[in-house]
């Protein structure tokens, strides 16, 4: 490409049906400037989708699209990208989509470690059918489908994510324009599945679902921003650290200011305290949470096939088989 | 059977226990049949358990084979040779045999343990059960140990040795050569210098006891006549072998990598180790986590360009449902294959059937055409294969072939094809024009309906595809009521159109009209052909089940009678009463077995002497 693209050139002549307000007009906004930010080329990238919300994205990014069937995004995706390892993969998917329906597929090719980034819009809520609990909604949340509230437990994204070996976890909110871009630029630069958790607002639903620490004013104070090899810091005045408590094996706020020494320097290669960072409530991790490189299964899967998927060899080499035999 | 018999043709049995190695026995005898110029035909018949309890009557795997001169289509009605290892395998085979049947059964197994496991409540040697046939007591397992011996094997190594030692010996009978099979050993057995040497022993043992003075009885030596095949160049292939070279080939044709994506189920799963050994062609395998996934990912393959291929069996297909709809609507080529197996639900995993016709032409929500193709016999699965991809990447559609278990491991003599006689595969042509390019890739060609295989990574041709429906132009989401008309109108069209380019429907022989027509689909193939023969009765035996050839009810019309042998309920009879309008007269067998030629022969004549 010669002429530098711009956000706005990602977006398709298509008109966005979601709902007004909706968190994933902001998301839409920042894989375009993201797309934009790291020069993609957008004949060699493609969004791969499943059902829901989330799963329209591709409609909107002028990239190539494939909107698939409920759960299915990442196998369509792995395929993709056997096919054609050279493309940019990202698969767009929702709580729904991803842990409930897809959930074996997500575990997959996180164990794979596929060439793919993965969006994972969660709202705690099914949008597109109205409103029923998702998988990651809390206890108790009330629904057309749980007037009495849900009884079963909520998963949690990251810890599925790390349960399944995966090399890259990050989160970011939808409307953080700087947290999101800077986790897409780093999700994309990732060999591997780079899975981001996206804090998705849906106005209809589950408004404010998540407000306790996206609230713009409050926000310095109820989420940590992470960067591999810094001190773990926020607060208004980055006056608050996390520290290591050895008694009850978990992570504890402290004052920053009194004890700088104590406060953890965040190694995005230690999958422990990635655990601990992943269940904390405040503050909530923001950032790349995990990071472990490792071969990638395309790049494996191509190194040890014999020919790279090349044809070598004719038809002609093989059909006689073992032994054959002339009659005249 | 007398001694130094001459014969046209001679079915035998092999059975004994799961472990014995049985399977691995008949395939080689198979070959060196073949070396010798026989024509043959094999049943594979084996329990679904991997190792069933030592002994008992469910674990008992066989292997029937049916040689000689041609043609030879089928693994035989009744068994004139039984080869029992042990109590349970006579007790199984014993009903399948006709009186004045050859028994060789392996004494050393028939201890009172074995017995009362099979069921014998007395030793079947002694008490008459025997008495109508010939038999031969041999103690093959205490022969084979001596023989191996000096290589001081543990009792269970040098026992696995016994195939081999029975090997030898009906090879001996056969007047066959070790050759192929010693060769077989030593490169099979390459890494274990005792065990080859063991086994190769043992296979020697039992060819020089067919000759000398340890015989118990006297064991025949029976000569059979040379097979008239068209002459050629032959090999022995299984339907699971045919498939994956076939797919490998279209791939040639098409210049195009094939990327198979599957779980393992039986009795798919061959296909998926044969396809491994061909990565040099340019062919991918993905062992997928489960059967939606594996078919998901062909179609991103097809998506990505390659040829995305899946396979499996009933209950796997079923489950591969939806996205074969996904396919439909993408518009992406993509080939299933089907080895059918007994169902409902998980059914008769090992056993074979071919029950799955509604599941392939009907079984999908919306009106979701798919083109259907059958394989007949095992070397057909080669050209089905090729088939079933030149039309999936001609209409841009998936496309499911069915085949089933007997095929999958069912060896027979092929003649290998000149791949010069097949036609390249091409893909349709991206129109040059200033549409965008979403409409240009739903311009769809006006005979075959196939839009251009458009992929990601071409510039310049961004486009947007899924699940929804879309306008028929311009490709983009569309609920519009009269363009969902027209998108089902055109879905359907395009199977059909599949017709124009397909063969006319044949008699494989027989008169042109008549009163009889007995139609067949599959691997029925090989019975109907021998009992048609028998009766002379013509044979019609379709390997295009959706859309039918364009003359089918033509030539069907010109028969009072059409009698369709099937192993399921009467499916492919209900297709053709959908499709034609034509009142057919079922004849359905869901044992899990073949269909006997005799069963097809007297279905004949009683229909005859009724008309009479």
């Amino acid at each position: 490409m010669s002429d530098k693209l711009m956000p706005k050139d990602f977006a398709t002549s298509q008109e966005v049906r979601w709902c007004p307000g909706c968190g994933d007009y902001a998301i839409l906004k920042a894989v375009q400037k993201a797309l934009a930010d790291v020069g993609a080329d957008p004949a060699n990238t493609a969004f791969v989708s499943g059902i829901g919300c989330a799963a329209r994205f591709p409609y909107y990014i002028e990239t190539y699209g494939f909107h698939t069937i409920h759960g299915r995004a990442p196998a369509v995706a792995t395929g993709l990208k056997l096919a054609n390892p050279e493309l940019d993969v990202w698969v767009v998917t929702g709580d729904g989509d991803g842990l409930s329906i897809g959930g074996n597929h997500l575990m997959h090719t996180l164990r794979r470690n596929v060439g793919l980034k993965v969006l994972l819009f969660n709202n705690e809520i099914y949008g597109l059918t109205k409103g029923q609990y998702s998988p990651t909604s809390r206890i108790g949340t009330t629904s057309p489908s749980s007037p009495r509230g849900s009884v079963d437990a909520p998963v949690s994204p990251g810890q599925f994510v790390m349960g399944c070996g995966a090399h890259f976890f990050a989160r970011g909110v939808d409307t953080d324009k700087v947290g999101m871009s800077d986790v897409l630029r780093q999700a994309h630069a990732f060999t591997g599945t780079a899975f981001i958790e996206i804090f998705q607002n849906c106005i209809v639903y589950n408004e404010d679902v998540f407000a306790n620490f996206t609230e713009r004013k409050t926000a310095p104070n109820t989420q940590l921003h992470l960067r591999h090899g810094e001190p773990m810091l926020f607060g208004e005045n980055n006056d608050k650290g996390l520290r290591f408590n050895q008694e009850t094996w978990s992570l504890e706020v402290m004052d920053a200011i009194e004890a700088p020494d104590d406060v953890l320097v965040h190694d995005e290669g230690n999958a422990i305290v990635a655990r601990l960072l992943i269940d904390l409530h405040l503050p909530v991790a923001m950032g790349v949470i995990y990071r472990q490189p490792a071969v990638s299964f395309e790049d494996g899967f191509y190194a040890h096939h014999p020919s790279r998927m090349e044809r070598k060899k004719s038809i002609t080499d093989f059909i006689q088989g073992p032994s054959s035999w002339t009659v005249d | 059977m007398n001694r130094n018999n001459d014969v046209d043709s001679i079915v035998i049995r092999l059975a004994g226990d799961s472990g014995d190695g049985i399977q691995l026995m008949g395939s080689q005898f198979a070959v060196s049949t073949a070396l010798a110029g026989a024509d043959f035909a094999t049943f594979p018949d084996y329990p679904a358990e991997i190792r069933a309890p030592v002994g008992t009557t469910f674990g008992v795997s066989a292997y029937q084979i049916n040689l000689g001169g041609g043609p030879i289509t089928t693994a035989g009605d009744a068994p004139e040779v039984l080869v029992a290892f042990n109590p349970a395998a006579l007790k199984v085979s014993l009903p399948m045999l006709d009186r004045g049947a050859l028994v060789i059964v392996n004494n050393d197994s028939f201890t009172a343990r074995n017995l009362a496991k099979a069921g014998y409540d007395t030793d079947p040697r002694e008490d008459g059960t025997l008495n109508d046939y010939q038999v031969v007591t041999a103690d093959i397992s205490h022969l084979n140990l001596e023989a191996v011996k000096e290589f001081g094997l543990s009792k269970s190594e040098g026992g696995r040795c016994k195939n081999f030692y029975a090997l030898g010996m009906l090879l001996w009978m056969f007047d066959r050569e070790l050759g192929s099979v010693e060769a077989w050993i030593n490169r099979r057995l390459a890494g274990k210098p005792t065990m080859r040497d063991a086994n190769v022993r043992a296979l020697n043992a039992g060819h020089a006891f067919g000759e000398t003075a340890e015989l118990s009885a006297n064991l025949p030596q029976i000569k059979l006549t040379q097979a008239d095949m068209e002459p050629g160049e032959y090999r022995s292939i299984t339907g699971a072998e045919a498939m994956a070279l076939g797919l490998a080939a279209a791939g040639e044709l098409a210049q195009t990598p094939v990327m198979f994506c599957s779980y393992p189920i039986t009795p798919a799963s061959p296909l998926l180790h044969r396809l491994t050994h061909l990565a040099e062609m340019g062919v991918g395998t993905f062992q997928a986590e489960d059967e939606i996934a594996a078919i998901c990912a062909a179609i991103g393959a097809s998506y990505g360009g390659m040829i995305g291929v899946t396979s499996s069996s009933g209950p796997g297909i079923a489950l591969k449902t939806e996205a074969m709809g996904l396919a439909v609507n993408a518009e992406l080529p993509l080939v299933i294959v089907n080895w059918q197996r007994g169902g409902p639900s998980t059914g008769l995993p090992t056993k074979t059937e071919q029950s799955d016709l509604y599941q392939a032409v009907y079984g999908r929500n919306g009106d979701t055409p798919v083109p259907v193709l059958s394989a007949s016999t095992s070397g057909e699965c080669f050209e089905m294969a090729i088939e079933a991809t030149r039309i999936a990447i001609r209409h841009m559609t998936p496309v499911i072939l069915l085949a089933d278990g007997y095929l999958s491991n069912a060896a027979e003599p092929w003649r290998i094809p000149d791949m010069a006689a097949f036609e390249p595969i091409t893909k349709n042509i991206v129109p040059e024009s200033d549409d965008s390019p979403q409409r240009r890739a739903f311009t769809r060609d006006e005979k075959s309906l196939g839009r251009p295989w458009v992929t990601p990574g071409m510039p310049d041709l961004l486009h947007r595809i899924g699940g929804l429906e879309k306008d028929i132009e311009t490709g983009h989401i569309s609920y519009d009521p009269a363009n969902h008309q027209r998108m089902t109108d055109m879905r359907a069209a395009k199977t059909d159109a599949v017709a124009e380019f397909i063969d006319d429907q044949h008699i494989e022989h027989g008169p042109d009209s008549g009163d009889i027509v007995v139609v067949g689909w599959g691997s029925t193939y090989g019975p109907i052909y021998q009992a048609t023969r028998r009766t002379g009765v013509s044979f019609v035996h379709l390997r295009h089940i959706n859309p039918l050839p364009r003359n089918l009810g033509e030539i069907l019309g010109r028969f009072d009678k059409i009698l369709m042998p099937e192993m399921n309920d009467g499916q492919l009879s209900t297709l053709l009463r959908d499709k034609l309008c034509m009142e057919t007269l079922p004849f359905s067998k869901v044992t899990g077995q073949p269909f006997l030629i005799r069963e097809i022969v007297e279905k004949i004549e009683s229909l005859r002497s009724n008309a009479s």
